[in-house]
């Protein structure tokens, strides 16, 4: 306890014994103010770079090292060559791709349609509609990943209900089949994220006056015009960050492959940080390799991030 | 007439997704009160097995030890992300120089790092240092958050100068007017990134799952986790526990709605 009462009253401490000396050597206002501002600035800076920026460098260092354990030697490239040749890791970022190419768009799309709808002024039952697709936002991401094991395991609730329906006449094994586990990853994503981004749309379109939509109606646009001609031009800063956060996201995907799919079947679902934490933290750890992997991540999230940055800006 | 009936397809549209969006969460209520054979048997009505697999679920998991080691983490996390990360923006944007500037930028380039590219190195140092299984190893990483120094940086520039100019005249110290008048008139931006935060840390799986090795410090994503790693699972018992761990972020959620959609979207304005 008394550590972290510690972390608070220690800037305040400083503070006092600052001020003291500041009034001896005689500052200036001005520089007072200026030496407050850092004290209040110095806690971050010190966290962010003992375990953010440190943790960062001192992993690209292991990159470049082979070996087990604690016991690495100098090996340059060699670890992110390895990388390449992985067969799983190929896998895992063939799937983060396959993610990010069918679930960002269509979830987007989706927040962006269900957005102009609540945005009617005039709609009834506006606010339940806005609460409940919100909703999915509330559950853990380990909960809904649990949730959507259960409701598509072969004895789930889906089974149950196409069963019923006569959709198919003996209960599928979603979860062990490739194609149809990444496809129910990507049905969970979409369900926990949709509302989350269509509160950010919300929150754009608000800014933009109704008396625009009421006039592009008196001048004859239809719905879909509205929504092409207006709303999205309109939101493209709101759709770029959507759209990067996003990204970054699904690249780093773990709390889904971890608990829905457990990666498999065999390793068809799995994500990056996924395997990554696998090579870490089960069997015999390799770090060397493993940071190569991470900074792997690293750079696409980086280069996609920029690419989304000069495509939004193109089209200004 | 056709307006009409494009209001009616809008309603049964958004009526069709919020089902959607309301029926797992539904299930899992349902799931929690039942027998694991009435799950499988895709029952739809609430049972009675409520307290049945309440006692089976304690008397496998040490669900309430579990249960505070997340709430302890949360809260702390939570209390000094605040403190640390409205410091930090208040400071960014009250006492503008250059150098802070480029300390800006570096904290926003911060965010572009992945965790898992930390985890490994913050392991091994916390294993140098005895941090695993501790709160303080659990909560360090999450103090300075790049977004929520953003957010409180934008939401800083609301707070007129000249009202510190005054206070300063009066001889306020500075320390006095952050935690004075600062706070006190920010109330709205710390709610929603207090509610940001808290959701942020109770969810927070793969740091704890790293330094959390044992079930006397693991948390409560962790324990549900756990429970579907058997040969058969027991779907009442499963759906209790992840109906406790859903309790408190829904708590929040349905309190502190307006304060989490601003939390959200409040460091993009």
């Amino acid at each position: 306890m008394k550590i972290y009462v510690s972390i608070i009253i220690f800037p305040l401490d400083i503070s006092d014994k600052v001020g003291e000396i500041m009034k001896k050597k005689g500052l200036s206002m001005k520089q007072k103010q200026n030496a407050t501002g850092w004290i209040f600035l110095i806690p971050a800076i010190i966290l962010i770079c003992s375990f953010s920026l440190y943790p960062a460098m001192s992993a690209f260092v292991t990159s470049l090292k082979a070996g087990t354990g604690t016991k690495l030697t100098f090996t340059g490239l060699t670890n992110y060559i390895r990388a390449f040749q992985d067969d799983v890791f190929v896998q895992s970022i063939k799937n983060c791709c396959f993610y990010l190419i069918i679930q960002v768009p269509i979830m987007l799309i989706m927040s962006l349609i269900l957005a102009s709808l609540l945005n009617n002024p005039k709609l009834k039952l506006k606010g339940f509609y806005r609460t409940a697709i919100f909703l999915p936002c509330a559950t853990s991401l380990v909960a809904y990943a649990i949730i959507f094991r259960s409701l598509f395991a072969t004895d789930g609730f889906i089974n149950h209900l196409f069963l019923k329906l006569g959709f198919i006449s003996e209960a599928y094994n979603f979860l062990g089949n490739p194609f149809s586990a990444k496809i129910v990853i990507i049905i969970a994503l979409i369900w926990r994220w949709t509302g989350y981004n269509m509160v950010f749309y919300l929150a754009g379109l608000q800014n933009i006056e109704y008396s625009v939509y009421e006039a592009a109606k008196i001048d004859g646009a239809n719905p879909i015009q509205t929504f092409f001609k207006i709303t999205v031009p309109l939101l493209k800063p709101t759709i770029l960050m959507t759209a990067i956060m996003s990204t970054n996201g699904t690249l780093q995907l773990f709390d889904e492959s971890m608990n829905l799919t457990n990666g498999g079947p065999g390793n068809a679902s799995i994500t990056m940080s996924h395997y990554i934490y696998n090579t870490a933290f089960k069997g015999v750890p390799n770090f060397g390799y493993t940071s190569a992997m991470s900074f792997v991540i690293l750079i696409m999230v980086a280069i996609l991030a920029f690419v989304q940055m000069k495509v939004g800006d193109d089209n200004d | 007439m056709i307006s009409k009936m494009k209001t009616i397809l809008t309603h049964v549209f958004l009526m069709a997704i919020s089902i959607i969006s309301i029926f797992p969460l539904v299930w899992m209520i349902i799931a929690a009160s039942n027998k694991s054979v009435d799950v499988i048997a895709g029952k739809l009505t609430l049972g009675t097995n409520f307290i049945e697999n309440y006692k089976n679920l304690i008397s496998q998991q040490p669900l309430w030890g579990t249960f505070w080691n997340s709430c302890r983490y949360t809260i702390f996390v939570t209390v000094f992300a605040l403190i640390v990360s409205a410091l930090a923006g208040y400071s960014l944007e009250i006492y503008k120089e250059k150098a802070k500037e480029k300390i800006y930028i570096v904290v926003l380039m911060s965010m572009m790092i992945p965790f898992v590219a930390l985890m490994v190195p913050l392991f091994r140092m916390y294993s140098k240092l005895g941090l695993l299984n501790t709160v303080l190893g659990f909560m360090l990483p999450s103090l300075a958050t790049p977004l929520l120094i953003m957010m409180f940086r934008t939401n800083a520039k609301a707070f007129p100068i000249d009202i510190i100019e005054a206070a300063r005249i009066d001889g306020l110290s500075e320390f006095g007017i952050f935690f004075k008048m600062y706070i006190p008139s920010m109330k709205a931006i710390f709610a929603a990134a207090g509610v940001v935060t808290f959701m942020n840390a109770w969810n927070n799986y793969l740091w704890a799952k790293v330094i959390m090795s044992d079930d006397t410090t693991q948390t409560m994503p962790m324990l549900i986790s756990n429970l579907t790693s058997g040969y058969a699972t027991d779907y009442g018992l499963l759906m209790l526990a992840v109906l406790i761990t859903t309790i408190p972020t829904a708590i929040v959620f349905f309190a502190l709605q307006k304060y989490f959609v601003e939390g959200i979207t409040g460091s993009v304005k």
